[in-house]
């Protein structure tokens, strides 16, 4: 099975406007940097995105904001981009904010083929308005469903051409979920060998799940809040 | 005189037992990693996905696939592990950690917490506070005790959009320590050092309770 694809024009060839995509990463961290460059150099618009974060204001998902390239934005926590608050507020952009954990898990039910959940975060908040409520043991949990996409497109550490992928660090975060949870997933990866080469114990995503497959090239992997000890 | 940032995280790290599991928040509550004894066998919880958080890394150790949630750079401790956010999540909602540490912009009397959203003003996302929240046992919260133009923030009702009902236990603000006594008010526990209850209480909007006399902290 040929998965293997020559770099991120390839891979983005097949989102269509209006698609709806799953971005892995956290903050900065484990982002798929190639086709996020790929596509803010595309004509691409009307997306809908689908991340923990958005990026800063010059980069990740920041730079597909920037080019009003996303019609929607779901995400948890948005709160280091300037850009995007300013877009939200004026309401040229639509944002559904949704609880980390929430989040996670509506993508990993997707992957796993489970259609709704029942959860206690946001019970009695906004996030829980209009939606199915219910007690399990005297507390109270709120009905959520799983979240698909068209698209995912996520970044590993390694990668084998029959699409097993390995991550490193917590570059991991939303990255093995999203993989499972879109009709097609494009995955990006630092370092890729021949099938048969990773070990199979230590494969994080099976290659089932993943569509196509590319190495990346020159990822800048940014820091959003280097700190350091000074050495004495 | 009121505490600074660096008195309530000191403060807060008191609460830290031998052997929790513990999830810190962003801001004040990231400082007290750095008043937990070395010697304290304690594990600290970032729920991007690591178990077993370290210390800043040096220079030369800085790794841009190693971060906390407030996506600082860090190190792992011995015996650390990494993971998913489902599975991160998994272990918050399921009660495993024994104390998580929050930043408020409100807190109730009956402990219901605002930090999220400023209607109009201010929306950065609720991140991971609200499943944090809604399941951790044992809930801190760090926070000032009045706002910039010296409003209280310890309020009868939250007037902001909540994070959580009902699910503080405790606060340390730079004037005092307190304790969310359900159906009663805030139970005033300890005061900063040289601050009078008079002055606690004129700050507080909510039902204050104080039996006795009153200690100051010992930090």
């Amino acid at each position: 099975m040929q998965k293997k694809i020559s770099g991120a024009e390839e891979a983005i060839s097949v989102i269509k406007n209006g698609s709806t995509i799953m971005f892995g990463g956290f903050g900065l961290s484990g982002i798929p940097e190639n086709c996020i460059e790929a596509i803010s150099k595309s004509s691409l618009t009307g997306l809908i995105c689908i991340s923990n974060n958005a990026g800063v204001d010059d980069f990740g998902l920041g730079l597909l904001l920037k080019n009003r390239q996303i019609k929607k934005m779901i995400a948890s926590y948005v709160g280091e981009n300037e850009e995007f608050e300013r877009q939200l507020l004026s309401g040229e952009l639509e944002v559904e904010l949704i609880p980390q954990g929430t989040l996670a898990e509506r993508i990993r039910a997707a992957g796993a083929g489970i259609p709704a959940f029942y959860t206690p975060a946001g019970y009695g908040t906004e996030v829980a308005e209009g939606k199915e409520t219910r007690a399990f043991d005297g507390k109270m949990y709120l009905l959520e469903y799983w979240l698909r996409a068209d698209f995912a497109i996520v970044k590993a550490w390694k990668g084998d051409t029959a699409g097993n992928l390995i991550y490193k660090g917590t570059s991991r975060n939303f990255n093995p979920l999203m993989a499972k949870a879109a009709s097609y997933t494009i995955a990006e990866v630092e370092e890729l060998v021949e099938a048969g080469e990773l070990d199979p114990n230590q494969i994080h995503t099976p290659g089932i799940y993943v569509t196509k497959i590319f190495k990346g090239i020159n990822y800048q992997k940014r820091i959003e809040n280097k700190t350091v000890l000074p050495r004495t | 005189m009121a505490l600074d940032k660096y008195g309530i995280a000191k403060r807060i790290a008191k609460e830290i037992k031998p052997g929790y599991y513990v999830n810190l928040g962003i801001g004040i509550p990231t400082l007290v990693a750095n008043f937990i004894p070395d010697d304290m066998n304690v594990v600290l919880q970032s729920e991007n996905g690591l178990l077993g958080m370290g210390r800043f890394p040096y220079e030369d150790e800085v790794d841009p696939d190693l971060i906390n949630a407030g996506k600082q750079t860090v190190t792992m401790i011995k015996g650390a592990s990494l993971f998913d956010s489902a599975e991160s999540f998994g272990m918050i909602r399921s009660g495993r950690i024994d104390l998580t540490i929050l930043g408020a912009m409100e807190v109730s009397e009956n402990g219901d917490i605002a930090n999220w959203k400023i209607p109009g003003k201010m929306v950065k996302g609720m991140g991971g506070a609200m499943d944090l929240v809604a399941s951790a046992k044992n809930i801190i919260v760090a926070m000032q005790h009045t706002s910039k133009d010296g409003q209280p923030k310890l309020l009868k009702k939250c007037t902001l959009p909540i994070t959580g009902l009902a699910c503080v236990k405790k606060i340390v603000t730079d004037l005092a320590v307190l304790q969310v006594m359900p159906q009663k008010g805030f139970k005033l526990l300890e005061r900063a050092p040289g601050v009078s209850v008079e002055e606690i209480k004129n700050k507080t909007e909510g039902t204050l309770i104080v039996e006795g006399e009153i200690p100051e902290m010992v930090l």
